[in-house]
């Protein structure tokens, strides 16, 4: 929070400054109207008197005629006896009274505006930290926690946040030093009244506590089920057709009246009980009313305070109320803004990737850039993310530079998990990964990743055109090389038919282009991004065979020079490989070439037969073996 | 206005409460009227007349008064959350239900990311601008409107001043929604773009840090940030001179009318007790003034939000179900495409063009084609996910536009391109397809799609959790899970969506043995880029350019078919394609 508030020192001491100015304004004016309607009741009452005599002698005469209550306001006001009401110090008061307030609305409009930039900056500040945040998040984080849960806390919750900020503390900070500035002057006008309105601050406290701390239970309990709302409506919308498809929509709608009665339920509770504190304020204020309407009528009437100091205590009392009512309004708000809050900074402490032991130490200077590939070695590598469940056990692996090397075997071996550990998205348990002889955990992250480049089975595009979703590759590429990107994974075949070519629009769901053609996309973007080692992960698996021959042909050219892993079912698409590794529960089982492989008869081999088992069987096995 | 449009329709149904609402907010109102007039009196009539016995009596009826006041603002103000928060919800599940109404392709229009927003943070800012207005606004507007009445009522000569204020307040408030309404608009839809771009950061977190695009991301989202500041800081600098403006008109009407009341008094043409009741409505005024106020800032982004969660709220479904749907008098799983072509609006080419052929009960039919051919569109106007353009799609011998869709997709079980599985457990995701099946049936379908293996390794076995779109299990083992799904739907009509290109050759060829014995009897209409799948087929329609490029048997299409054999070519080993 400290960090938020970094800079903004010197603006919240102008805004407590003007704040405090703003309301000694709002104080005073007041005060000088009372002392206004004292300036013409003075001359309301010497106008009935007879001119000519002393205020004893009127003060005298009211009492001989049993005006007792009268004369004592003659005696206490100051009253000139025949004078009339003076017109030109009303005057002077008044206008007195016009710049207080003018001065005050100015000095108020400068606090709202330096708070409403502070509060703005603050959760500019809040966003970026979280955007920071997801960045240095492990994937892991992503792969176990709803995207919607996610996204709620980073919209709705810093949205509510931002309410609390810009409604709370500032007019909070007002409506206290209100209050205070009220008591300050009732206790200069009537002590005794004051002290009588004074009782009730401390119940109209300890009120405002209780309700606001069971409001909040419920305030938390309504964000957190506001994100999980968000979640299962982006979750719905996300697998749209099979929803619709297995006829779940009653279901779906069941499941969201549910949530949706719950988040109801909480956020009806929270509001009623903060709904409460006004009308227990009010009362408050009203009992305060009516105890000064009698002790001030009786000390009135006795003498003791003028009529005007009752007025003005009156009008005191009444000013009173409203910054006590809005104290209560902005509790509530701060409150609710602090539920956010919590679930903000719970996704800001979340814990991160490990640093890497050395950050780009000497060791990363060795590493030349891409000259001839580089050379990759897992040694022993084991990994797991249940403990009793390991996903790969003890997996050795060479991949010398410029050599293709392929990664078979059977669904769920753990193939894909061995691209995890390679791009370093996770991080090896047991034994080693090594990149031209230096250990990865030598290396930061980035310095890994810049020698990769990957295509993966999930084929992720921004919104954005078909041209920026492909120079996404490489950071400063020329329109030439984007397109000649293009062309090599034959992304230039399909643009040509799009309404806007290679400025059409893709929306996260890319409904324009086929999942072939969003396959395609991501090759052209791991082109263009030229590194020294090539991952694809099933990258052609919804394309078509003869795009994909041709695809072949041209990482054909971008192989030399580089390393690559290629991961396919499609055997045909890794017969070419200079070693095949076949990968099973998390090891590897066998390695070698093609011929090798199918040589040895063992799961290699089985997996190709398992293509073979096609009805037209007399046609495959004709198969005379590689012809080249 | 689309917020009292929106608002008029979700009140209607608590009409009754709003009448209580009404009633106690008036009770309300004329209580806090009453207090400032008994305490007139009690000056009036009490101080300057030295009655005591009066003002203790005056005193007691202020404080019962004030009792009853607080009772029945409590129950209004639970009356009040009760309605705003049942307006929100029902709200929240109309812009639901609405969306679930729309295909794909609607949805993909307004955009999840934009979708999501509407649902839930609109939704948020109406609901809280309406549970304000039936608590505060209602009761500051009366109970502000009433003291304004009874100030001209003490003081009519000082009527012409106190319009004269209302005016400029008036000219305020209209100057300040025309400002502040476009910024709360662009407030809103900078959301949607944050939550788009939070969201491409949260499902693209992979491609963007293997990119070492961190950095760029940072960029984007910082943009829509700065946006979002920049527009927000517009909105509230407005409303930051709103407030003290609008007080200081209140205190500087005060003032004035402390002097014309005070020149008033002196000339003995009102009476002092009336100066001082007026005085004491002005600031009932001012006091209700400032409550409603800090309601009507919450307007503006209300007003912005209405506007959208109207435009899910009114959009039309492009499919809807005919009025009398026509029930096929059997399921046999025939599906007929009869000259159909299909284009998307506006587009130059269409998608699929004069396509006509039968998929009949028990046969196999394969649908192959080229990266961007058609197949998927194909398979979506047999699902009725988007309607033809031409010529008619018939299921079960009724055109799909004639049938109910929730009762043709009672017909069909689907396996998607993209295989989806919802947050929850694998025996969750099974049961979509058919809520009542048992464990058994379960395993028997898991068995199919050989998925027993690890289905039986995971923690739990059918209870193993799976996270949203099934991250936590193989691309492979997704598939299987999804074919799974709809083996158990057990239907007359199966569509597979080339859904085994993640499986290995070995588990695909027995996954298609095992499903050849499951659906015996249905039609099964499937894309594949596979030989070994392709040719398991009966029928073979090729796709080459969204129109038929041959159509029937292997060995025909090899022999009669061009882009068949291209299709082909390599896969069925080098040698034999030759």
């Amino acid at each position: 929070m400290r960090a938020l508030l970094a800079g903004e020192r010197l603006r919240l001491v102008l805004v407590a400054w003007f704040g405090a100015a703003s309301v000694a304004c709002l104080v005073a004016g007041p005060i000088l109207l009372g002392s206004a309607t004292d300036v013409l009741f003075r001359g309301l009452l010497g106008s009935e008197l007879q001119a000519g005599q002393t205020r004893a002698q009127a003060v005298a005469a009211l009492r001989a005629q049993g005006r007792g209550h009268l004369a004592g306001m003659v005696s206490t006001m100051g009253v000139v006896p025949g004078e009339g009401v003076d017109v030109g110090r009303l005057g002077r008061v008044l206008a007195l009274a016009t710049a207080v307030f003018l001065l005050g609305a100015v000095l108020g409009w400068a606090q709202n505006h330096l708070m409403a930039g502070i509060a703005m900056r603050v959760v500019y500040r809040l966003r970026e930290a979280v955007a920071a945040k997801l960045n240095r998040l492990p994937l892991r984080f992503f792969d176990t926690h709803p995207h919607g849960e996610i996204l709620s806390r980073v919209t709705n919750d810093i949205d509510n946040v931002t309410t609390a900020l810009q409604e709370g503390p500032s007019p909070l900070l007002t409506s206290v030093l209100t209050v205070v500035g009220l008591l300050g002057v009732m206790f200069w006008l009537s002590p005794l009244l004051a002290a009588a309105s004074a009782v009730s601050i401390p119940v109209v406290i300890a009120a405002l506590l209780v309700l606001a701390r069971r409001s909040a239970t419920w305030f938390a309990r309504q964000w957190d089920l506001t994100g999980r709302l968000n979640a299962m409506v982006e979750e719905g919308h996300t697998g749209h057709a099979l929803v619709l498809a297995f006829g779940r929509r009653p279901a779906r709608l069941a499941e969201f009246a549910r949530r949706n009665d719950e988040l109801r339920e909480a956020g009806f509770r929270g509001q009623y009980l903060a709904g409460l504190s006004l009308p227990a304020v009010l009362f408050v204020g009203n009992l305060n009313y009516v105890v000064i309407a009698v002790l001030g009528g009786y000390q009135v009437s006795t003498g003791v305070i003028s009529l005007g100091a009752v007025q003005a205590f009156i009008q005191f009392a009444r000013r009173f109320t409203l910054p006590v009512a809005q104290v209560a309004g902005q509790v509530n708000l701060i409150q609710s803004g602090r539920a956010s809050a919590a679930r903000v900074f719970e996704l800001l402490d979340a814990e991160e990737e490990p640093q890497a032991l050395a950050e780009g130490g000497p060791a990363a200077d060795a590493l030349p850039r891409s000259a001839g590939g580089h050379r990759v070695e897992l040694r022993k590598v084991s990994f797991r993310f249940l403990p009793d469940r390991p996903l790969i056990e003890d997996l050795s692996l060479v991949a010398e530079p410029g050599r293709t090397v392929a990664i078979v075997g059977p669904t769920g071996a753990g193939k894909t998990t061995v691209v995890n550990l390679l791009m370093r998205f996770y991080e090896v348990d047991g034994g080693s990964i090594l990149l031209d002889g230096v250990d990865y955990r030598e290396l930061t992250r980035e310095q890994v990743r810049s020698r990769f480049g990957m295509v993966l089975q999930d084929t992720w595009l921004f919104a954005g055109t078909i041209r920026e979703n492909i120079a996404y590759g490489r950071e400063g590429a020329t329109a030439e090389e984007v397109l000649a990107a293009a062309r090599a994974a034959h992304v230039d075949d399909f643009v040509g038919s799009l309404p806007d070519g290679y400025d059409t629009l893709l929306d996260e769901e890319a409904s324009v282009i086929s999942t072939g053609q969003r396959q395609l996309l991501t090759i052209a973007r791991a082109f263009l991004a030229d590194p020294g080692v090539l991952i694809l992960d099933e990258a052609t698996s919804s394309v078509d065979v003869r795009t994909e021959a041709m695809i072949r042909d041209a990482m054909e050219k971008l192989r030399d020079g580089r390393t690559s892993f290629v991961i396919a079912h499609r055997l045909a698409t890794v017969r070419d490989a200079d070693l095949i590794a076949v990968i099973d529960a998390g090891r590897v089982v066998e390695q070698g070439t093609h011929d090798e492989l199918l040589a040895q008869k063992g799961l290699y081999h089985r997996l190709h037969a398992g293509q073979a088992a096609t009805p037209n069987d007399a046609l495959v096995s004709a198969e005379p073996g590689p012809s080249n | 206005m689309a917020v009292v449009r929106l608002l008029s329709g979700f009140l209607r149904p608590h009409a009754r409460s709003l009448a209580v609402i009404a009633v106690l907010t008036a009770v309300q109102a004329v209580g806090n009227l009453y207090l400032p007039s008994l305490n007139a009196r009690i000056i009036d009539d009490g101080v300057l007349v030295g009655d005591s016995g009066y003002i203790w009596r005056a005193g007691a009826a202020m404080l019962g008064v004030s009792l009853v006041l607080s009772v029945v603002a409590l129950i209004a103000v639970r009356l009040a959350s009760r309605v705003a928060m049942a307006v929100g919800a029902s709200m929240r599940e109309a812009v639901y239900r609405r969306t679930l109404d729309l295909s794909e392709q609607e949805l993909g229009r307004f955009g999840v990311p934009s979708l999501v927003t509407r649902n839930v943070n609109d939704v948020q800012q109406v609901q809280v601008f309406l549970q304000m207005l039936l608590t505060l606004l209602l009761m500051s507007v009366v109970t502000g409107g009433g003291a304004l009445v009874m100030a001209v009522y003490y003081g009519p000569q000082l009527s012409l001043l106190v319009a004269a204020a209302l005016l400029v307040m008036a000219v305020i408030m209209v100057v300040m929604l025309a400002v502040v309404v476009p910024a709360f608009r662009s407030v809103q839809e900078r959301i949607d773009r944050l939550n788009r771009v939070v969201r491409e950061q949260v499902t693209g977190a992979r491609v963007i840090r293997a990119f070492l695009r961190t950095g760029d991301a940072a960029a984007r989202y910082r943009e829509v940030n700065a946006d979002i500041t920049r527009a927000g800081l517009r909105a509230n600098r407005a409303f930051a001179v709103v407030l003290p403006a609008l007080l200081g008109l209140v205190n500087l009407s005060n003032v004035g009318l402390t002097w014309f009341g005070g020149r008033l008094v002196g000339d003995h043409r009102m009476t002092f007790g009336s100066l001082t009741a007026f005085q004491v409505y002005i600031l009932q005024v001012l006091l209700y003034m400032g409550i409603g106020v800090s309601v009507v800032i919450l307007l503006p982004r209300a007003v912005a939000s209405a506007e959208r969660i109207s435009e899910v709220v009114d959009a039309r479904p492009g499919s809807v179900d005919p009025a009398r749907p026509t029930v096929p008098q059997e399921r046999t799983g025939a599906v007929e495409f009869r000259d159909v072509s299909f284009g998307y609006p506006g587009s130059r080419r269409p998608v699929l063009a004069g396509l006509t052929f039968t998929v009949g009960p028990g046969r196999t039919t394969a649908v192959v084609g080229g990266t961007g051919s058609g197949k998927t569109t194909l398979l979506h106007l047999v699902l009725r996910f988007c309607e033809a353009t031409d010529g008619t799609v018939a299921v079960d011998g009724v055109d799909v536009r004639q049938q109910a869709a929730e009762q043709l997709w009672a017909g069909i079980a689907l396996v998607p391109q993209t295989a989806f599985l919802f947050a929850g457990t694998v025996a969750e995701n099974l049961r979509m397809a058919r809520p009542g099946a048992t464990d058994k049936e379960l395993w028997h379908a898991l068995e199919v799609a050989q998925a027993v293996e690890f289905v039986a390794a995971m923690p739990g076995g059918l209870d193993a959790p799976v996270e949203q779109g099934g991250r936590n299990v193989s691309g492979g083992q997704r598939q299987r899970l999804a074919i799974a799904r709809a083996v158990l739907r057990r239907s007359s009509l199966y569509v597979f969506d080339d859904c085994f290109s993640a499986l290995d050759p070995a588990t695909e060829a027995r996954v298609r043995a095992a499903l050849r014995a499951e659906t015996e009897g249905a039609a099964v209409l499937i894309t594949t880029q596979r030989a070994a799948t392709i040719m398991a087929a009966d029928d073979i329609i090729v796709l080459d350019r969204g129109a038929v490029a041959g159509q029937g048997g292997h060995d025909r299409l090899m022999a009669e078919c061009a882009p068949y054999r291209e299709i082909l070519a390599g896969q069925l080993g080098v040698g034999a394609a030759l």
